[in-house]
């Protein structure tokens, strides 16, 4: 207790009259010792959640994609066996192909109508409570819910979605169970339950602008239509790209869609890559082909990451 | 506030119509789009299966006959369900406040030696998707290193990585780094430990931080999928979302669609109460995820 009032109550470069110099560093010292090893003690429940749960488990992908594992003996190293297995599978072409699909139907839908949405939403006066509300609604739904409430949606007979086309006589699609419709289903069901964080964000971001802004850009002339080209979009522009890089990130990881929907078909139209490492890990018990695909996945997703990152800088400039 | 409309030109006679015009669209429609579906649920339940295998559908149920979701209750053990959850949840959230708070706290206040490398350790967990590195997670759930203590199927596998999280370490010291140094010296005067500061000092002025990071604790766990998928495959060990999408194929439709319903509601009744924070969280992670 005496050592920190010392600390706090002389200015540093006084030294007071009768201490000695080695003594004060030697205080110091013990001062610094006992701050570093109370920080530790506070921060040792991260580090071992961290390192069990993020780290290691970073390098043991990298190790697991490059063995052969029975994780009964050590492990056999195997060089780029793994991934020429899982590239040479049939379902590896599906399954990136039908990612990519899936996040840029996803991107196509989720991305452009939650701004929309929002530039409607911030224009109106009345009811904005409820609005907001109810957008968010599916997303508060656990997930597994939502997509077994569509799965029954999807339903080619008695289902909704039938239904309502039928009543506008538009002829019942197969949805689930046809080639050319699954994956746009998977991004329908996707899309519905996410939209509303896109959204509420977008709202927050569109009441930050400024006012004056439109009220300039109107007395040049500029309509409706300009003013949202010339005005809201470019004020908005980060917090778009922020969100397109999350988007992007957030369903090329899509997996419960395709594992409670579809099962990876009809005829491998919906596996996914996150879904075809699960089936090798749990269903062929390869964790090192599994491995291999998430290392790869991991990879691309980095680069996303790190585009994130460098405009998320930017945003907060 | 002035929009992208300009108050003039809803003053008119026309604007005042296309603006009715609007707000009566879009209550209609979302309406449809995000209540709807919610709606034809919770009948759907109270539809038999001949009534909901009818076409074309009924939109009120013929009968009200809540005894279905009774049968939901009992067939699907949801009790034991969302117990588990409850259990999941409640102790993720608990273990994620005291590991993430006294780190934040540590890296914040107390600045140790390389605390700069750490935090960047942590934050870089941001940059790589639990998703791609679910097989080593899993194995070491299965097998931690060292100690060799299998986790599956104990609550403890749910518990430890929802603590690491990198994202609420990060929001807890943004928050503690506002907190002014002089409120925590006046305290260190007064010869309060570093515990102390952190319980009597920090803690009660970061209500609003805590509040945030406590519901999306625990609307994390609850809502997840894959992970209790993988590390709770006992039947009694089920979360709800997990025991309900395994049983599925088992029930009748009509019991299946009474257990969405029972499965949706606690997040909507939290969604009912703490809308304000979570929508709050929403914004704080929208910058900075």
């Amino acid at each position: 207790m005496t050592v920190t009032q010392e600390r706090v109550r002389r200015p540093q470069h006084v030294r007071t009259a009768g201490s000695r110099p080695d003594e004060d560093r030697r205080g110091a010292l013990r001062r610094a010792v006992g701050r570093n090893l109370t920080a530790y003690g506070f921060l040792c429940g991260a580090l071992i959640c961290f390192a069990l749960f993020s780290w290691y488990p970073m390098v043991r992908e990298v190790i697991l994609s490059f063995q052969e594992n029975n994780f009964v003996d050590p492990g056999k190293w195997v060089g780029f066996d793994n991934f020429r297995t899982v590239i040479e599978d049939p379902a590896f072409r599906s399954a990136w192909l039908n990612t990519a699909i899936f996040s840029g139907l996803a991107l196509v839908i989720g991305y452009a109508v939650p701004f929309v949405l929002a530039v409607v939403l911030n224009e109106l006066k009345h009811a904005v409570g409820y609005l907001r509300f109810v957008v968010y609604l599916p997303v508060m739904l656990p997930p597994a819910v939502a997509v077994l409430l569509f799965k029954w949606f999807y339903d080619p007979g008695a289902g909704l979605f039938n239904q309502v086309l039928g009543s506008v006589g538009i002829p019942p699609l197969a949805w689930l169970d046809s080639t050319s419709t699954a994956l746009v289903s998977l991004v329908l069901v996707s899309t519905w339950m996410n939209l509303g964080t896109g959204t509420l964000i977008y709202l927050a971001a569109l009441q930050s602008i400024p006012g004056d802004l439109y009220e300039s850009a109107e007395l040049d002339g500029a309509g409706l239509f300009r003013r949202v080209l010339h005005v809201t979009i470019p004020q908005t522009k980060l917090i778009l790209l922020v969100m397109l890089l999350l988007q992007v990130v957030a369903t090329m990881q899509v997996f419960i869609e395709p594992y409670l929907l579809t099962g990876g078909g009809p005829e491998n139209a919906t596996v996914t890559v996150a879904y075809l490492m699960y089936q090798y890990a749990f269903n062929f018990g390869d964790f090192g082909g599994g491995s291999a695909l998430g290392l790869m996945l991991m990879i691309v997703l980095l680069v996303f990451s790190t585009i994130y990152l460098r405009v998320s800088r930017e945003a907060e400039r | 506030m002035r929009t992208l409309v300009s108050p003039l030109s809803l003053r008119t006679p026309l604007g005042r119509t296309l603006y009715w015009t609007t707000l009566v669209v879009v209550v209609i429609g979302f309406t449809g789009a995000f209540v709807f579906p919610l709606y034809w649920m919770v009948t759907g339940a109270l539809k038999s299966p001949d009534e909901l295998a009818q076409i074309p559908p009924s939109f009120f149920p013929q009968n009200f006959d809540f005894s279905v979701y009774l049968d939901a209750w009992e067939q699907l053990q949801l009790g034991v369900f969302l117990k588990n959850t409850a259990l999941y949840a409640g102790g993720a959230w608990l273990f994620t406040l005291a590991v993430d708070v006294s780190a934040a706290y540590a890296l914040s206040k107390l600045r140790p030696v390389l605390g700069k490398l750490v935090l960047g350790a942590m934050l870089a967990t941001l940059m790589i998707p639990p998703m791609v590195l679910l097989l080593p997670t899993y194995l070491v759930a299965k097998d931690l290193p060292l100690l060799h203590w299998d986790l599956l199927n104990t609550p403890w596998a749910i518990w430890l990585p929802a603590a690491a999280n990198g994202f609420f370490v990060f929001l807890l010291k943004r928050f503690f780094d506002s907190i002014p140094r002089e409120l925590l010296e006046a305290a260190e005067i007064d010869g309060a430990s570093p515990l102390r500061i952190l319980w009597s000092i920090i803690l009660p002025i970061s209500r609003p931080i805590l509040g945030v990071v406590s519901i999306l604790s625990v609307v994390t766990v609850w809502k997840d999928f894959v992970w209790p998928l993988l590390v709770l495959p006992e039947t009694d060990k089920m979360s709800i979302s997990v025991g309900i999408a395994s049983l599925s194929a088992q029930m009748p439709q009509n019991v299946l669609i009474a257990s969405l319903v029972i499965a949706s509601l606690p997040t909507i009744i939290v969604f009912f109460i703490f809308q304000r924070s979570i929508m709050a969280g929403l914004t704080a992670g929208s910058l900075k995820g």
